[in-house]
Order: structure tokens, then sequence, then C-alpha cells
């Protein structure tokens, strides 16, 4: 199994993030570095969910908001190393959607489940493959340190 | 100009997070990007040649596909193309 190292601050944050939204879903971007070892997360950056539709169960993160993310990842010397959504009261597993709307391969998808408002489980997934049509989502372990 | 390259297509470039090049239009800049890292064409374009749905493409701060001549847009050796694949999901 892969791993995800996060700070204890990112952990903290993405997780508050999902409280603060709910019952909505929240959205956000991670930034880090990558080495042998797989993605280090250094920061994360709350993003504005754009499907006002239907926030309960769906996220958007808006292309230009994505654009100046990574812009302001590259002047840091950062990558997105992947994102951050939450599941109010869901379990934090990927779902079919998740998947279709997945497309930064090797990058790590992290979910948080908020259950009545309070962050419960926050689980990782790696996304696997070479391409669009043999994409698949592998559990990753999330390491906290700092 | 200079094509910036998103996390995901940096293994088909070998690693490089933008690169450099003269082109006279999006479109071309395109098909040179794709002429010296071919295995990028897949991931950009379906099989008909089309760019595919999730690909988003920032000619500087403008959505090329809000331009008037989209990919046929002149471009500016000053000016930046980002490539940006889109993000969603939910339960």
């Amino acid at each position: 199994m892969s791993s995800v190292k996060l700070t204890s601050a990112v952990y903290a944050e993405i997780r508050a993030h999902g409280e603060q939204t709910y019952p909505h879903e929240c959205c956000g971007a991670l930034l880090g570095v990558q080495s042998v070892e797989g993605w280090s997360i250094q920061s994360s950056v709350k993003a504005g969910n754009t499907r006002t539709d239907s926030a309960h169960n769906r996220y958007q993160i808006s292309p230009i908001e994505l654009m100046k993310i990574e812009r302001t990842a590259r002047a840091q010397g950062l990558s997105i190393a992947g994102f951050y959504h939450s599941h109010p009261d869901h379990p934090a597993q990927w779902s079919q959607t998740d998947l279709a709307e997945a497309h930064w391969l090797g990058c790590a998808y992290i979910i948080t489940a908020v259950e009545n408002g309070h962050a419960a489980t926050t689980n990782s997934f790696f996304l696997a493959g070479t391409g669009e049509e043999e994409k698949l989502f592998e559990p990753q372990q999330i390491v906290i340190g700092e | 100009m200079t094509i910036f390259i998103p996390t995901p297509l940096r293994g088909y470039t070998g690693g490089k997070d933008a690169v450099e090049l003269e082109a006279a239009t999006v479109s071309e800049a395109l098909n040179q990007l794709t002429a010296s890292f071919a295995d990028l064409r897949k991931h950009l374009f379906t099989p008909e040649g089309k760019l595919r749905a999730f690909v988003n493409l920032y000619l500087n701060d403008e959505d090329v596909r809000y331009l008037p001549e989209k990919e046929a847009t002149a471009i500016k050796p000053s000016d930046t193309l980002s490539i940006i694949p889109s993000i969603a999901g939910g339960r």
C-alpha cells in the first residue's frame, strides 16, 4: 500500500473544513512535494464548491480557481499533490462519481466523513493507472508527521 | 511561449513542469507539444482528435473555450498556456 504524508496542521485543517461547511461538502487542494516515497503534503488550500445546486452530495472546484492554486503552488516550489473533500453523513469511501470525475492520475484524493457536523474517519485514495480508460482508486495510508 | 504542465502529465514530459516553445496559435502550440511528447496526446485528446472534455486550457487568465477564436487564438511569445484537468466528485 502506498502512503501519503501530511503535517498534523494540514490534517487538522482539512477535517475542520469539512465541519465548517457541513451539511455541505467541502473541497480543496493539497500542495506538496513528491519523492520515491510518495507525496509529502506541505499545505492545503480551501476552494469554493461550485456545485451550489447539490452541495450536500457533490463538489466541484472551478478551473480558474484551480489554475490560480497551481500558480501559487508553483511560486512556492510545490505541486498540486491531490485534493480533499468531505462526505457529510456518509462513509469516507470513494464513490463512482468521485472516480468518474477524477483526472489527476498519480495524486491523492482524501475524503473525510463528517457525521452530525463532526469530522470522523479520514481516508486517502491514490488515483492509479496510466489513462482514463483504466484508472482506479487504491487505498493509501495516511502518515501524520511534521 | 510557456506551457505549464499539470502534475499528472509530467510523467510524459520527462518530469518537466513547463515547456517552452514557439507557436502562432493555441492549437499549434498543443500540436508542437504533443509532437515533442507523443505520449501526451492520448491524455489531452480523444481518439477523434477533440480536446478531452475534462481538460481546461487557460491562455494567461482566459479560458480558451470562451475566447472568440478558441484554439485558433493567436499567441505572443510572452503568453502562458496552463493545462488544468478538472476536479469534481461527491458521494
